[in-house]
């Protein structure tokens, strides 16, 4: 504990940014880890360049990851960072604006120097001028830094790596983090020179925040009332692998996944690459379209078939995604989105995806679609999806975004007894056997494999027989085919509990959102209701079927604001569908909504009301 | 019910669907000589699966009473990827023809011959589209007239064969559709192949391109324009009074002739070996071309490599021997975790 006071404080974000080649991320990640243990509420939010390494010193190579954390419950990681932690000028010049008015900027005081100042961008020192603003603390973090190793006789560019743990042991201090779980981290990571020189500059960062005289004292973020249980830190990328995995086990059939690389979804299938022992095959494949088509292969031949993707990727698989359609075979869509059009922003946030999900095929070609809220959720919606694909023989599209795929929460650890579990039933009944012959209640043809004697079948993409499954040009059967692909979509509400409703049952205004945005628009409706305005929240999970008490629930408010991460997707198949008078809030910035953005809308949508 | 393997008829191969491809179409003798050879494999119906693509030669899923997928245009590959990765069990052919596979396909059927992923893939070589109606295919002869070409093709064409051995093919062999025994015996050592057997078999497409292989279909030219391959066996072709071989110098072949009492191999003409380890010699024997020398047809290379499918399993059963079966309850509550308590 800290000889100097300390004081305590119900929530803080803190946002630490330099070079890419810095170590931010993982900077902001074994932060993180530490905090998720000292039993805060927390949300993050790693930023950084779709270049590996973009030159030193740019505003083009910055990399940020803030973390928000907290004595009560929390949903975003913050509009504002209180805190900021610039490794160099660019850093600095990226990032402080966004910083709360008086709050705090710690800069690396040693990479300020001529050079550095103006490859920024600065033509003078800014430092000074930001007094005004901020509380700068100046701290000569390379060469602390560097006095610490210097013993070790360690290389200047070696030692100078270690650079990132001073400033993280600092801000333990800071926060009064605990330093064990990074120090168990390092120890099974390096070993030798490098584990001592991370080690001992930990440490260092630390103690130089209990001596120096630039912070009086410390802070202390309470314990988070949440749930009981055994919680693990989780981003929505790793909750999406291991909601795979689960879906393997609870459905009792292998998992094969056909990927290939892209961002922000590549690391899913890093992920699932190392569950080999769970029967998980994963297939790196050619492209995009051969990753699709593999995993249908391996739906036909009885396994749980899935792709991972973005939005590039999610185009050039529309054309198998429509053979699984007409084949009606189960097989998962996973969309992680990110800022298109085209190559975009790759690592930014864009909901661009949910017009692509639904209607990016020739044809009239349904497919289901789900969009997982927090990063935790992915876990449990991806699970979802299989159950789906499989209880009703047909693709399912999953979006995430860049947002969830790499942010983290804390997650309560599921308990596998209570997941649901739906072993996989193959047909294999060779007498009367057609492969259309459909469910009576959820109208799925039936699943049968090869291997199984007697009910050898061929299916493939030309229109089919109704029943037979056999080629067919009929005018009245294409039709009749048509409805039942749609009906038999349309039929999975049936598996969909009522939508909650966030606030009131009924009343001025409901804001409605979908996907990644769930935190920032609950906090802002929650801050609203505060204040005492009429509004409530929903959010969909599913964006196809609905929930089937969507329109009900919609005809209780007089106005409806769907807040989008683009152009308006959602809003207007809400208009058509229920012809309610949807209002977007649109934003394309490739990120997220900030909380108080939302707040303001609301309160423009009910001024009148207000005054 | 399941005819035991053993008991099975070329009959048992037909399925139910009235075969649609033009008359006098080559797909109808490769269809009926695949039907007869499948009885033979030892392999249970159920166990062998058709993949194809889009095309005229695609259709063929429909017409074999097995499982099977029609799926879209040049991915059959991939999609019989999936299926054999996941069950090895599994007999799995791909058919395609040069257009599916080597234009729209050709990324797949590069990456599934590089992995060797143990499936046969039947190229039926038309050198043209049949199912659209007659545009030049990567297979055509330059210069070729189509609907799309009326001024003659400018794109030069690709070999399959060539192009397979450039992917690292393990298996390589050419057949024509009407020469029955030569495509049966074809089969089968495509069958008996681990890994990726590429196939391309020379299809008449009367329609669109008639005649495009007369020279080898027709048994009486055949023989002056066919060199029949056999494993270790001098490259020779032609009838008493007109015998020639092939003799292969730095890689560049040329044409010897032969008296009829000369010794081959005396005179210089190479022995054929399927086991070559280099592919450079295959490579040299899909270039010969006509009309400047004999087309080759039967197994061009045959080596033993691993497929992708073995050293999957590899890994699996690694993994599980070094770690156990999965357990989900223990991966949720790996690395670090901790307790909220009430
Ligand atoms: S168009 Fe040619 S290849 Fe196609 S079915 Fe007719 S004859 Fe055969």
């Amino acid at each position: 504990m800290s000889g100097k006071p300390t004081e305590e404080i119900e929530r803080v974000a803190i946002r630490f940014c330099g070079d890419s080649g810095d170590g931010m991320q993982l900077t902001g990640t074994k932060f993180t880890e530490a905090t998720a243990l000292a039993g805060n509420d927390l949300s993050t939010l790693p930023d950084y360049p779709a270049e590996i390494r973009a030159p030193a010193g740019t505003l083009a190579g910055v990399s940020g990851f803030q973390v928000h954390f907290s004595s009560a419950d929390i949903r975003t990681p913050a509009d504002s960072p209180d805190v900021l932690v610039a490794f160099n000028p660019a850093a600095l010049r990226a990032n402080v604006e966004d910083v709360r008015p008086g709050g705090m900027v710690i800069v690396n005081v040693d990479a300020f120097t001529r050079k550095n100042i103006q490859r920024a961008g600065y033509e003078d020192d800014p430092l000074p001028a930001l007094g005004d603003r901020f509380e700068i603390v100046e701290v000569p973090i390379t060469s602390l830094n560097r006095a610490a190793v210097s013993s070790l006789g360690l290389g200047s560019r070696d030692a100078d790596r270690a650079k990132n743990f001073f400033a993280l042991g600092l801000m333990y201090w800071l926060y009064n983090r605990p330093m064990e779980p990074t120090l168990r981290w390092l120890e099974s990571r390096f070993e030798g020179n490098v584990l001592e020189a991370n080690v001992r500059v930990l440490k260092a960062g630390h103690a130089f925040g209990e001596t120096t005289e630039l912070f009086p004292g410390s802070f202390i973020v309470p314990r988070a009332k949440i749930q009981p249980g055994i919680y693990r830190n989780i981003t929505g990328n790793t909750a999406m692998a291991w909601g795979i995995v689960a879906a393997g086990v609870q459905l009792q059939r292998p998992v094969f996944l056909g990927a290939y690389p892209i961002t922000p979804a590549s690391d899913v299938l890093h992920e699932l690459a190392r569950y080999r022992h769970f029967g998980v095959k994963t297939f790196q494949a050619e492209d995009e379209i051969a990753a699709i088509s593999a995993a249908i292969g391996a739906s036909f031949a009885g396994n749980l078939g899935i792709t991972t993707t973005s939005g590039p990727g999610m185009v050039l698989k529309q054309e198998a995604l429509g053979l699984a359609v007409m084949t009606e075979l189960p097989l998962v869509v996973v969309d992680i989105q990110r800022a298109g059009p085209s190559t975009g922003m790759p690592t930014k946030i864009e909901q661009g995806d949910l017009l692509l999900a639904l209607h990016g095929r020739n044809g009239v070609s349904p497919v289901p679609v789900l969009a997982a809220y927090s990063p935790g959720d992915c876990f449990h919606t991806v699970l979802e999806a299989f159950q789906i694909a499989v209880t009703y023989m047909t693709p399912v599209v999953v979006l995430s975004d860049t947002y969830l795929a790499n942010s983290a929460e804390p997650w309560l650890i599921p308990d596998v007894e209570a997941l649901p579990r739906r072993p996989v039933e193959f047909h294999t009944e060779a007498e009367g056997f057609q492969p259309y012959q459909r469910d009576p209640e959820t109208l799925a043809r039936p699943w049968a494999i090869p291997g199984n004697p007697g009910t050898e079948h061929r299916i493939g993409g030309l229109s089919k027989e109704d029943v037979t499954g056999n080629v067919a040009y009929d005018p009245a059967n294409n039709e009749h085919m048509i409805a039942l692909r749609n009906e038999k979509v349309q039929r999975i509400a049936q598996e969909i509990s009522p939508i909650e409703i966030f606030g009131s049952d009924s009343g001025k205004l409901l804001v409605i959102g979908w996907g990644g945005t769930h935190g920032a628009i609950t906090s802002a409706v929650e801050a609203a209701q505060e204040d005492g305005l009429s509004v409530s929240s929903i959010h969909l999970r599913h964006l196809n079927p609905f929930p089937p008490n969507l329109g009900e629930v919609l005809g209780r408010f007089d106005k409806i604001l769907v807040p989008e991460l683009n152009c308006g997707q959602l809003t207007p198949i809400l208009r058509s569908e229920f012809l309610v008078p949807a209002e977007l809030m649109a934003k394309n910035q490739g990120q997220p909504f900030k909380v108080q953005e939302i707040r303001d809308r609301i309160g423009n949508v009910l001024d009148e009301e207000v005054r | 019910m399941a005819a035991a393997a053993s008991k099975l008829t070329s009959k048992d191969f037909q399925s139910d669907q009235d075969v649609r491809w033009c008359p006098g179409c080559g797909d109808y003798s490769i269809l009926a000589n695949l039907q007869r050879v499948m009885p033979e494999l030892g392999v249970p119906r159920e166990n062998f699966v058709f993949v194809s693509g889009i095309g005229c030669s695609s259709r063929f899923p429909y017409y074999m009473n097995t499982y099977g997928m029609h799926t879209i245009h040049g991915r059959a590959p991939a999609f019989a990827t999936g299926i054999k990765a996941t069950r090895p069990d599994l007999s799995v052919w791909v058919v395609t023809g040069d257009g599916d596979g080597l234009s729209i396909g050709g990324n797949h059927l590069l990456h599934t011959i590089r992995r060797n992923v143990n499936v046969q893939i039947l190229l039926f070589n038309n050198r043209v589209y049949g199912l659209t109606k007659g545009q030049y295919s990567p297979t055509s002869r330059l210069g070729m007239k189509t609907k799309s070409t009326p001024d003659g093709a400018i794109d030069h064409p690709i070999d399959p064969l060539a192009f397979a051995l450039g992917a690292g093919a393990t298996f390589v062999a050419r057949t024509i559709d009407v020469h029955t025994q030569h495509l049966q015996e074809v089969l089968r050592r495509a069958h008996a192949h681990r890994g990726t057997s590429f196939v391309e078999i020379l299809q008449n497409c009367p329609v669109y391109n008639d005649n495009e292989w007369l020279e080898v279909e027709d048994r009486k030219q055949r023989v002056g324009a066919a060199l029949v391959l056999e494993d270790d066996e001098p490259l020779v072709w032609g009838s008493e009074g007109s015998r020639a071989g092939i003799r292969i110098h730095d890689g560049v072949p040329s044409v010897i002739e032969l008296a009829d009492d000369h010794d081959a191999v005396a005179k210089g003409v190479a022995i054929h070996h399927e086991r070559h380890e280099t592919p450079a010699y295959a490579f040299a024997l899909a270039s010969l071309q006509r009309p400047a020398f004999p087309l080759p047809i039967g197994v061009f290379r045959a080596v033993d490599k691993p497929s992708y499918g073995e050293l999957l399993e590899d890994q699996v059963a690694t993994a599980r021997s070094r770690r156990g079966e999965g357990d989900l309850a223990a991966l949720l509550n790996s690395g670090d975790t901790w307790e909220v308590t009430p």
